[in-house]
């Protein structure tokens, strides 16, 4: 239970809240009327389409790519009736495609015969996602008690998944409760997912499903031996939102960082392209019991941290807003912030606590992701190392749930072993010496912490009013959010947007919804 | 008469350093007498492995100090840049435009290529700067332009034709794999290709770029780790009025 420390006003966190629902209504409605190559892509994969062409193309591309003059009626509706018409099975269905048969060449027989069956190939592919579900149920239930809290998270980025593996395990069994395996540079601005295992990347690794799947045996492995749960992590984000969502439901990931306007932003993904994505990709994440991580650290970065702190809770409350409407349950809701402030501001390091606070007791169900400094780490590793552990302070002092260890050698070069190994070695020595410290320390009411807090709150509640007089995709456009401007027929993808037809099919959504308890909302 | 130095622990010239390192051994023994036996081998001596310990079975990370009698004659060293050449303030770089150039000196930059990072051209460019160093954007005599992370060099360079950039500032942090390299020399081919390499001043910075590496793939200047807008402004106009550019 989150003890209520800070004083803050219920109403003012409920009037934000209230702004967050309208604010996102407009964009929901549009969402709703819309697809884009790649949900259709997703759709297609929540269907058994797999594999890839022998230049590279995957199976769900090709689909898609045939049926560009049609996709307002969903993808769907063809690959299950070339399926009926041919009587082929699934994986004979996906080598022919790959080897140039295109469904889009066989005239629809029975509308509703292809649809039953569209439905009972998505009802096979959930059933996978629900085992898998109940899989990683069981073992936490089996292994509880066994994490950290907050959950340790370590980043591979070696660009070869089988060293990836080592250094994953290496980290694991150091105690690293989360891995993410971070993808190679521009993977977020390809309009397609790679296909099997590789092993050249830049800056990281490809995600691709069959590298999910080697990392999560590999993890799993750690986990019987340490008897901890291991938390695999992808990137449900960039131009292929829902269709790495729908891989990692498949192989079992248990986290995806994905924020619903990261794209538009730091990626020049458009936005209408973006809002669509992320929808679905939130369904497939909340039905498969996935955690998502949202990129509030990322305004900080680029704008101040201290000054736009109210950025980072604005964003929080759209992030929340788009995730409820998706189907996430606030468990699953891991939003993002970050201890970036200047060091050399007095006093930092109670203002990088009063709004982890803040941002526990506004969120009090939600397993907050809190990332470490970057932007102000030097090359001095001594000094860095002495930040990290400020950050690991804070991070227990106010009950966060999933911490990103900071690495002394930021700003240097990708993680060397042994830089993760002191990373959790003095994260563990932090957090063990101030294990009962949240339930040992107040804050005087009329002090510099509590009214820190207020303060964001007040200009967040302030900054959300004037979205909403404006206008969410207008403020992107004038550059309201991190300081960078967005035109919406701007930014890369806008070509894979669609209108749906009103003859539209997606079985996988469909179902999505009902389970999720969707159905109906308009 | 050359003069020698050595690293210093507590006393003149008695060679001290700390290492850290890790070793693909399993943790023990056996381990420790590896390192101390590595760092020998270096050719250090008096060395002390004060820390060993576990990373997995396969790896253990090492805490070593050392002493070193090699040493270089500081005479002899040339460092990246003149030390002695000190950056102009905002005010003053203000200041000599207004005076020297008469007009707005153009800036564009971008991280360009592949990488994502645009925290080193925001550090030099955004208005907030880096550290209290105000960035480009602050400078009354200076337009500048900061197209952000991911940008094709084609891009960048068509940019720059088009806004009559008089410096163009090409950003990469990312160095696996030396695609820094690839990029950079990408972006300098394509203006030759043009025939308009002498055209703007163009600059390469990022946290692993060297003054020396830039240089040599044909940049008139590379600003690494540390550096600030003054110290990029500072070049960019003094090379213009050195150059006679107006």
């Amino acid at each position: 239970m989150i003890r209520n420390k800070l004083n803050l006003p219920q109403d003012k966190i409920e009037k934000a809240r209230e702004l967050a629902v309208r604010i996102c209504a407009p964009v929901l409605e549009f969402i709703e009327a819309h697809t884009t190559v790649t949900v259709e892509r997703a759709a297609l994969r929540l269907m058994g389409a797999d594999g890839a062409s022998p230049d590279g193309v995957p199976v769900p591309n090709l689909v898609v790519d045939s049926l560009r003059d049609r996709l307002g009626q969903g993808a769907a509706l063809w690959y299950a009736n070339a399926l009926m018409t041919k009587g082929w099975d699934i994986s004979e269905l996906n080598r022919q495609i790959a080897q140039g048969f295109n469904v889009a060449s066989i005239p629809l027989a029975d509308r509703n015969r292809a649809e039953e069956l569209a439905s009972e190939l998505v009802r096979r592919q959930l059933a996978r996602i629900d085992a898998n579900r109940a899989y990683r149920e069981a073992k936490q239930e089996e292994y509880k008690g066994h994490n950290h809290s907050p959950l340790l998270y370590l980043i591979v980025a070696t660009g070869n998944i089988y060293e990836d593996v080592k250094q994953a395990q290496a980290a694991a069994l150091r105690g690293a409760d989360v891995i993410a395996v971070i993808r190679t540079t521009a993977q977020s601005l390809l309009d397609y997912v790679p296909y099997g295992a590789t092993t050249e990347g830049f800056g990281g690794t490809y995600a691709t499903q069959e590298n999910f799947r080697i990392m999560r045996q590999a993890l799993d492995e750690v986990m019987e031996r340490e008897r901890r749960y291991i938390y695999q992590t992808n990137y449900a984000s960039g131009l292929c939102m829902p269709e790495i969502a729908a891989m990692g439901a498949l192989e079992r990931l248990d986290m995806m960082l994905n924020d619903s306007m990261y794209g538009i932003l730091f990626r020049d993904i458009n936005m209408y392209r973006t809002f669509v994505d992320q929808r679905f990709s939130r369904m497939i994440n909340a039905y498969s019991g996935i955690i998502i991580n949202t990129g509030e650290d990322n305004y900080l970065t680029t704008s101040d941290a201290f000054e736009k702190a109210y950025t980072v809770l604005a964003s929080q409350f759209l992030n929340e807003r788009f995730a409820y409407a998706a189907g996430l349950k606030p468990w699953q809701m891991g939003l993002g912030h970050a201890f970036e402030m200047d060091p050399s501001i007095k006093n930092s390091i109670l203002y990088e606590l009063a709004q982890a606070q803040m941002a526990r007791e506004i969120f009090p169900e939600h397993p907050l992701k809190y990332m470490p400094p970057t932007k102000h780490m030097s090359g001095d590793i001594f000094q860095g190392l002495v930040m990290d552990n400020m950050f690991n302070f804070v991070s227990k002092a106010t009950g966060q749930g999933i911490h990103l260890l900071g690495m002394l050698t930021e700003a240097i070069h990708t993680p060397f072993m042994m830089d993760r190994h002191i990373a959790v070695e003095t994260a563990l020595y932090v957090m063990n010496g101030i294990d009962a410290i949240m339930d040992e320390i107040e804050f005087r009411p009329d002090g510099l912490i509590v009214r820190r807090a207020q303060e964001v709150l007040d200009r967040t509640v302030k900054f959300l009013e004037e979205v909403e007089r404006i206008g969410l995709m207008e403020s992107i456009e004038k550059a309201m959010f991190a300081d960078i401007a967005r035109p919406r027929t701007g930014g890369k993808g806008m070509d894979g947007l669609v209108e749906k037809a009103p003859d539209y099919c997606n079985p996988a959504e469909k179902a999505l919804e009902s389970a999720l308890g969707l159905k109906g909302r308009k | 008469m050359a003069q020698i130095i050595r690293p210093y622990g507590d006393t003149m010239d008695d060679g001290k350093v700390q290492l850290s390192f890790t070793l693909p051994v399993p943790h023990g023994s056996r381990a420790m007498e590896a390192a101390r036996r590595i760092v020998l081998a270096w050719g250090f001596h008096d060395c002390e492995v004060v820390h060993a310990a576990p990373m997995s079975d396969e790896f253990t990370f090492f805490v070593v100090y050392a002493a070193t009698r090699h040493g270089i004659d500081w005479d002899t060293v040339e460092g990246d840049r003149d030390d002695s050449e000190k950056s102009m303030t905002m005010d003053e770089i203000n200041t000599f435009i207004r005076e020297k150039i008469g007009r707005k000196v153009v800036v564009v930059g971008a991280c360009t290529g592949f990488d994502a990072h645009t925290v080193g051209i925001d550090a030099i460019m955004n208005m907030k700067g880096y550290n209290h160093h105000y960035g480009l954007e602050r400078y009354e005599m200076i337009e500048a332009h900061n197209l952000g992370a991911q940008v094709p060099n084609e891009k960048l360079i068509e940019y720059a034709e088009a806004h009559n950039a008089d410096a163009i500032l090409v950003s990469q942090v990312v160095t696996q794999k030396d695609s820094h390299v690839h990029t950079l020399t990408e972006f300098i081919e394509l203006l030759e290709a043009k025939g308009e390499r002498g055209r703007f001043i163009c600059i390469a910075g990022g946290p692993r770029i060297s003054h020396k590496l830039a240089a040599k793939i044909g940049f008139d200047a590379g600003f690494g780790r540390g550096t600030y807008a003054e110290d990029v402004a500072t070049f960019i106009v003094r090379k213009m009025v050195q150059e006679g550019r107006r």
